[in-house]
Formats: C-alpha cells, structure tokens, sequence
C-alpha cells in the first residue's frame, strides 16, 4: 500500500535530464531535457518508436550512461553525484531486465550461479544464504529450483529466460526495475505468461516498475500511469486509461490509430502515418514532432511546447492539443 | 470460377537436426486466387517461413519436400532450375523481414534495381533508369532520383523495406510472398508499408501472401487466413468469418493473449500456459492437446483431420471445436 507520505515523495524522480553522444564530429541528442516521477509502488510505461531515447533515458536513470546535465533523485538522493561505492550500493535497490533473454545470459554459465551471481558481487558470503535464495527467486518466477539450476541457458527457451532474467533481477530484494522491453523478442503465447508474471512480481515484492515498450497495448496492461517520448522529449504523461481514450498529443492519436486491430471489422485508416521521424543528430527546431504533424503552425517550429496539464493528471506539450 | 493462381496440395517439409528429422510443414493444402491474399499466421517455429521457401523453391539444401506447389499451371516442384530462377524474378517475388537479405549492401540502389529490369525485361540503360525512378516513386520515396546513387545503409529501415517492394514489384509479379515485412518496423512506418503493399496490390491485381506472426496485421488486410501451429494449417477460413467464430481452440486462445487496447491496466492476460511441443518428437494426438483446455484423451490418441462443418470455406482441425451451432461437431 502506498503510504500518505509517500504520495508526495515520488520513489523517482528526474529533473531535466539530458543525454547526449558523441557520434564522429556530430552529437547525437538522444534525451533532451526529461522530467518525469514514478511514485512508490506505481508502474510507468515508456512507450515511443525505436530511436526515441527511450532505452537511453532507462540507462541514464540506473547510472548505465551518465547524464550530461540534470537529476536523477532516487529516494531523495542523487544518483547523477554519485561515484564508487555509494552508487554501488544504491544499485542493489534498482536493477535491469533486458529485452534479448538469451544475450542476457552468459551461456558458460549454469543458471544458479548467473541468478546468484548479483549476490556475489553485493558481498554475500554465505554460501548456503545464496543458495537459498537463488532457489527462493527461481520458485518465483515458475520454475522448479531442482529442475534448472544446474543447466545452462541454450537448453531454455525465450520465454524460460526471461523468467531467469526476472529471477536474477529480484535475488538482491530491489525496489525498482527498469524493464526495456522485456517481452518485444517473445511469442504472443509466452508474452502474456511474461507480463502476467511481471504482474504477480511486482505484487508480491512491492516494486516501482519504469516499463519500457513500443508496443501501446503491452504497455497499458501493465502501467498506472504512461509516458510518449518522441526524438528525446516527452510528448504527453497521464493515466493509462485517460491517455489511450483521449490522448491530447497528435503523436500520441497517431500511434494508437497506427496499431493494427486484430478485428476484421476495423478497417485500417488508410496512410494515418505520413513521413519518418527526423534524425536525432538534428532535430527540428521548437516541437520536434511538427514535421509530421497535422496540427503544426508558425509556433510550432519557433517555440519549444512545454509540458503542461490538460485534464486532470495528464500533461502534454503540444501548442495545438486535441480536444 | 477460374482455376486458383496457387495450389499447393500435400506438402511436407523435413530438415535433419542433431536431434533428428524435424518436420517443419506437415501435409498442408492451400489455395490462393489472383489477386487475393491470404495470411499465414502463427508463432515462431510454427512452420509458416518453411512453407514459404517452399512455395518459393527456397528450402536449405539439407531440407527434404514433398507434395505438389501448382504455380500458374506448373508444378514447382519438378521445374528446372533455370526455368524456375526466370520464374522466381518475374512472377513470383518475395519481401522478407530484414529488407538487408535482399539488399546487396555493395550495390547502389539504382544498380540493384535496374539489374533487374535489365535481365529480366530486357530493358536498355535509360529505359531502366526511368522505370526505376517510376517504381521508387510508387513505393513512397521522396526524391527517388537522388536515391539511385545512395547505397541501402544510408537510408533507414522503412526505406530500406519500400526499396526491397520496389525491387520485388519490378517484374510484375503475380504473386507477392510477404514474409513478416513489418515486424522489424516502428508502428507508424510498419501502417504505410502494409498501406502501400495494398495499394500496389490492388493496382497490380497481384495475389498476395502475407506471413505474419500479429493476427492484427491479417484482421484488416487478407481475404483469407490460415493459422498454422507445429507445421500443420490448423484453422483456416474467409477473414471475416474466422475472427467471427473461431473453431480451433489455438486461434481462440492466440487473439485472447494479445493485450488489447480497450482492456483496463492490471487485468490479468488469458494466457496460453506451457509452450509449443518439440518438433523433433512429434506427438502421436492433436500437437495443441498439452496446452488446451478442453482436450480430451481422444486428442491425446489421434490427430484431427482438417475438416469443415457448418460452412464449406471454414476448415479446422479439431475435435472438440468452440461456438458451433448446436449438434454440430463436438
């Protein structure tokens, strides 16, 4: 349950972030300027096409890429200031899942010693512990401790990795994970087991969840609340339900109008979709989307649209929002 | 009626593994129109690729087939090589997933796509020049002039997938083989090519086949849809009717895992428990019966024939098939 107090201390917090990289002579503006709050027990997705910056900003809040100006506060403290140890530390309280469950795990290596290999380097020395642990965590996430622990990841399949994936990131009891497109690489079958089991995980350990997606439906089973990041900068924030049934960002129209809906009877809005995003190396000036925005005006071009409220807890930056 | 563009009758397909012989298409019947498009769907390892190179004569060299690929009045199976390379360029084309198998990375865009024109329809260097620029236009790239001097790693993915269209729809094919043609694209870009491959269909009256893993892909856009599970069509009926009353337990229980968008945050997915059975111990019953829920021990003992009950284009393979009207089936 989250606490009174809580409600007004998001578990996470980033203010302004900005991520660039260096790509030959150019910079490449992969996240520009993004502020967003995840409260304690809250799940957000972050959804937005491949190139949006989408996975660098969930590197950038764990640390895995240095931001090059604003915070990450991290219950209350400041993950962009720290250094050595003290980040070490605050890692054990967030972790990773990754999209490829197979790339993900070092295929030398047997299953218990890849799950408990984050208690080795959190400093647990007692073997037993790890062990029970290990088999705590694997029981968790569906599979039999006995069965798989002495195997190696080929002989799994997608699916049954990423319950290892999952496993390994839940040994050290963290408080927040950061999912990057935890089910894209998986079968529709086995997407469901996944998200169903993200689900369960997140109930029964207590966990703030950053759950990042392309894909607008995966993304709403699972969030309280959803993020649409375009070319480095967020478009539009709210309550799932609010947003998918009344987005107020263009970007945000079109992308639910582009998902394919599996019933004949929805015929397919002919080319809703016009042009590509731009390159990130140089994006447009002001809105970033007005290049393929219907709406998009003099203003757009000439002023940065700023994130604000439309109805009641959803934000969008758009000079022209949708009714 | 006309006789259909393709008929493919009995066609299995074995690839000796480590582990044995896996059979990868297991006796399938199809039959596609011109002009009509038929989707295949099903997860990956189902056997819908296979049957693609093997309507294609693309199979690896280890692969064994039999049955009959009826294309256009010849029987693939037993063209010669020759006959089918020249068949394979002009009226028979494909779109992969990754627009790269197909792209020559070497190669500008123009030398790739006027190659084509070239040998197969006996085009001099201006003439192909313009029926380039024609085709680059049709398929919705700006600036298609331009085009013709870069090389494919310079334009994005979504070019880089109406570029390979551009090159497949060169010869006029009479049928397009579309294998998963999207499923490495953003959303936005994956609606216009699904969008540009209808309307160059229909312009072109070609048949198509679009093989797809999204039952959201084929809902809007095949007249027809197969749905394939361990190598075997184990649903097949018109679009409409099959998304209407879904017979075969799979298929039902495929478009209830798929999260949908009007379904509320947090509610539980009906998910598919277990996985698909190993190809290369294959099952004496239904393939289906360990994850179904209404199996029974005559799924466990005998495969279910594809058969059809109520309506005559409404085929499945099932003994205990759903929404049925009464004392049919079951």
């Amino acid at each position: 349950m989250m606490q009174p107090a809580a409600r007004h201390e998001p578990l996470l917090r980033v203010d302004n972030l900005v991520v660039e990289y260096g790509l030959g002579d150019k910079t490449v503006h992969a996240v520009s300027g993004v502020s967003l709050q995840v409260a304690r027990g809250e799940t957000l997705g972050l959804v937005g096409e491949s190139g949006c910056g989408k996975s660098t900003l969930g590197r950038a809040v764990l640390q895995l890429r240095r931001a090059k100006s604003g915070r990450v506060l991290f219950d209350g403290e400041d993950l962009t200031a720290m250094e050595g140890e003290a980040l070490r530390k605050m890692r054990r309280r967030v972790q990773l899942i990754f999209q490829d469950p197979i790339a993900s795990l070092n295929p030398r290596r047997r299953i218990g010693d890849i799950v408990a290999e984050p208690l080795i380097i959190a400093g647990v020395k007692d073997d037993a512990e790890r062990k029970r642990r290990v088999r705590e965590v694997l029981a968790a996430v569906g599979l039999d401790p006995e069965l798989v622990a002495n195997r190696l990841p080929h002989e799994f399949s997608g699916g049954q990795c990423q319950r290892i994936s999952i496993a390994r990131s839940l040994v050290l009891n963290p408080e927040f994970i950061v999912c990057d497109e935890p089910v894209s690489a998986l079968d529709v079958s086995i997407r469901a087991q996944i998200l169903n089991l993200l689900e369960e995980m997140k109930a029964r350990f207590g966990l703030t969840l950053l759950f990042i997606a392309h894909d607008l439906a995966v993304v709403k089973a699972v969030s309280d609340r959803v993020a649409v990041m375009y070319l480095g900068r967020l478009c539009e924030v709210g309550p799932s339900e609010q947003l998918f049934a009344r987005p107020a960002h263009p970007y945000t129209a079109l992308l639910l109008q582009a998902i394919p809906v599996p019933d004949p009877d929805v015929r397919p809005a002919e080319s809703v979709a016009a042009g590509e995003p731009p390159s990130p190396i140089a994006p447009p000036s002001g809105c970033r989307f007005r290049t393929r925005c219907p709406q998009a005006d003099q203003r757009c071009s000439a002023e940065i649209p700023e994130l604000r409220e439309v109805a009641i807890g959803q934000f969008a930056a758009c000079h022209h929002p949708l009714a | 009626m006309t006789p259909p563009l393709l008929t493919i009758t009995d066609v299995a397909v074995e690839l000796p593994t480590p582990r044995g012989i896996l059979r990868a298409v297991d006796d399938v019947d199809l039959s596609l129109q011109a002009g009509r498009t038929l989707g295949i769907v099903g997860e990956s390892g189902c056997g819908k690729t296979m049957l693609s190179r093997a309507i294609l004569q693309l199979l690896p060299k280890k692969a064994k087939l039999s049955g009959r690929v009826m294309f256009d009045g010849q029987d693939l199976v037993q063209l010669a090589p020759e006959s089918l390379r020249r068949l394979r360029a002009r009226d028979l084309a494909v779109v992969f997933q990754d627009p790269m198998t197909s792209l020559n990375p070497v190669l500008t865009i123009g030398t790739q796509l006027m190659e084509t024109l070239q040998e197969h329809l006996e085009l001099d260097t201006p003439a192909a020049r313009k029926r380039s620029i024609e085709l680059l236009a049709a398929v919705g790239i700006p600036a298609p002039e331009q085009r013709l001097a870069q090389y494919p790693h310079q334009c994005s993915g979504g070019m880089r997938q109406r570029i390979a269209i551009a090159i497949a729809l060169s010869c006029e094919p009479k049928l397009l083989i579309a294998d998963e043609p999207t499923t490495a694209l953003d959303v936005t870009i994956q609606a216009q090519i699904l969008d540009l491959l209808a309307r160059e269909q229909r312009r072109r009256h070609m048949a198509m086949i679009i093989i797809t893993h999204d039952l959201g892909v084929v809902a809007g856009r095949a007249d027809e849809v197969a749905v394939m599970y361990a190598g075997r069509v184990v649903e097949r009926a018109p679009t409409p009717m099959l998304f209407k009353r879904m017979h075969m337990p799979y298929t039902e229980a495929l478009l209830a895992a798929i999260p949908k968008l009007e379904t509320a945050p947090h509610t539980p997915l009906p998910a598919i428990s277990g996985r698909p059975p190993d190809p290369t111990r294959p099952l004496k019953g239904c393939s289906f019966a360990p994850r179904c829920r209404y199996a029974t021990s005559r799924c466990r003992e005998a495969k279910p024939e594809l058969t059809s009950a109520e309506m005559a284009d409404h085929l499945y393979a099932c003994f205990h098939p759903i929404k049925m009207a009464e004392g049919i089936g079951a």
